[in-house]
């Protein structure tokens, strides 16, 4: 378990230890989307919203 | 084998996927879509080593782009550009399917809303009207009546992006409230579900509930025609029963499989990863060949 802080709150994140480049989490404090920007340390930033046409 | 992920958000679907291809000792190459350029004769994406990209872009635009720019490097991808761009168009799906002789729900496309609305009255009550692009059921609207439909031709003359200027009316098809999930591999089913709910869209991501479905031959047959006619690839084939047969109404090419491999007892990643194995082998053959 490794430690974030929130982009958007602030608050303190437990993230998984298999976390990825490009992942979306939920912030479970606020509910913003952030996007794992990096992995090592973690650093998380507000993901973009998603565009057009997603999903399948 | 050397292997492409091309992406610009990671869900639950492709952490599976990397996780499976890891553990399994394949060199995964991670490609963001979004922080690359694709020329005319090669990329800043790192794709010269790999064989096979594995295309699970999300935005349909980035999807049908991508992949094409990265077949002509001589790269293979799942699924292909062709497959792509028959399944990211509703419209394309639904002839795809007909022209292939599978049974799919009658549908019209028409380009103005009085043409539209005669469509719709010509179809009746219920109907369905769709965007030919776009997914997860949004935008989807089940017509009631005449001032509904109203309503919506004009919502969506007045708010459409140009893609919702193409209407797409289709027949309601009156189903035990379920349809079928199957995913399959080139024709070939991984896991089959059922998704339930009271309401008229039943996708998983709008909160169905999942249960695994056995297939009977013809279910069978139609997925592999289905398949086929598309152009194969991983694919979602989506089903209706229709009392004592079946419908198809579309296949989706960028297919989630978190709630298949939740609902059903088979490791779908395992056996998406085995078939994406057999491509790479499919590709080596090819260049011993050569
Ligand atoms: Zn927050």
């Amino acid at each position: 378990m490794t430690e974030a802080e929130c982009a958007e709150c602030g608050a303190t994140l437990d993230l998984a230890d298999d976390l990825e480049t490009g992942e979306i989490i939920d912030c479970g404090t606020c509910g913003a989307e952030l996007e794992v920007i990096d992995v090592n340390p973690p650093v998380l930033e507000r993901a973009p919203e998603l565009e057009e046409d997603w999903g399948e | 084998m050397q292997i492409g992920i091309l992406y610009s958000r990671i869900r639950k679907d492709e952490k599976l996927l990397l996780s499976e291809l890891r553990e399994r000792g394949h060199d995964v190459t991670k490609i963001d879509v979004r922080k690359h350029q694709f020329g005319l004769d090669g990329t800043t994406a790192p794709v010269d080593d790999l064989d096979v990209v594995v295309d699970r872009c999300l935005a349909t635009s980035r999807s049908l782009y991508a992949t094409r720019f990265i077949e002509s490097y001589g790269v293979p991808v799942v699924n292909s550009s062709e497959t792509a761009e028959i399944c990211a168009d509703k419209a394309k799906n639904s002839l795809a399917l007909a022209e292939a002789g599978v049974r799919t729900p009658e549908t019209k496309v028409a380009f103005t809303k009085e043409s539209a609305m005669e469509a719709i009255e010509a179809f009746g009550y219920p109907c369905v009207l769709k965007p030919v692009v776009g997914s997860w059921g949004r935008l989807m609207a089940k017509i009631d009546s005449r001032s509904a439909a109203e309503a919506i031709l004009e919502h969506k003359a007045t708010l459409g992006h140009y893609e919702h200027k193409v209407f797409y009316v289709q027949e309601f098809v009156e189903k035990p409230g379920r349809d079928i999930r199957v995913l399959a591999t080139d024709g070939e089913p991984v896991a089959a579900m059922t998704r339930s709910s009271e309401h008229w869209l039943t996708n998983a991501a709008k909160g169905g509930e999942t249960e695994e479905f056995e297939l009977d031959d013809e279910a069978l047959e139609l997925v592999k025609k289905a398949s086929d006619a598309v152009g194969g690839g991983l694919l979602g084939v989506d089903l209706m029963e229709t009392g004592d047969s079946y419908t198809v109404h579309e296949v989706n090419h960028t297919v989630e499989f978190k709630a298949l491999n939740e609902a059903t007892e088979v490791d779908v990643p395992a056996v998406v990863v085995d078939w994406l194995e057999s491509k790479a082998t499919e590709k080596t053959a090819a260049e011993a060949v050569v």
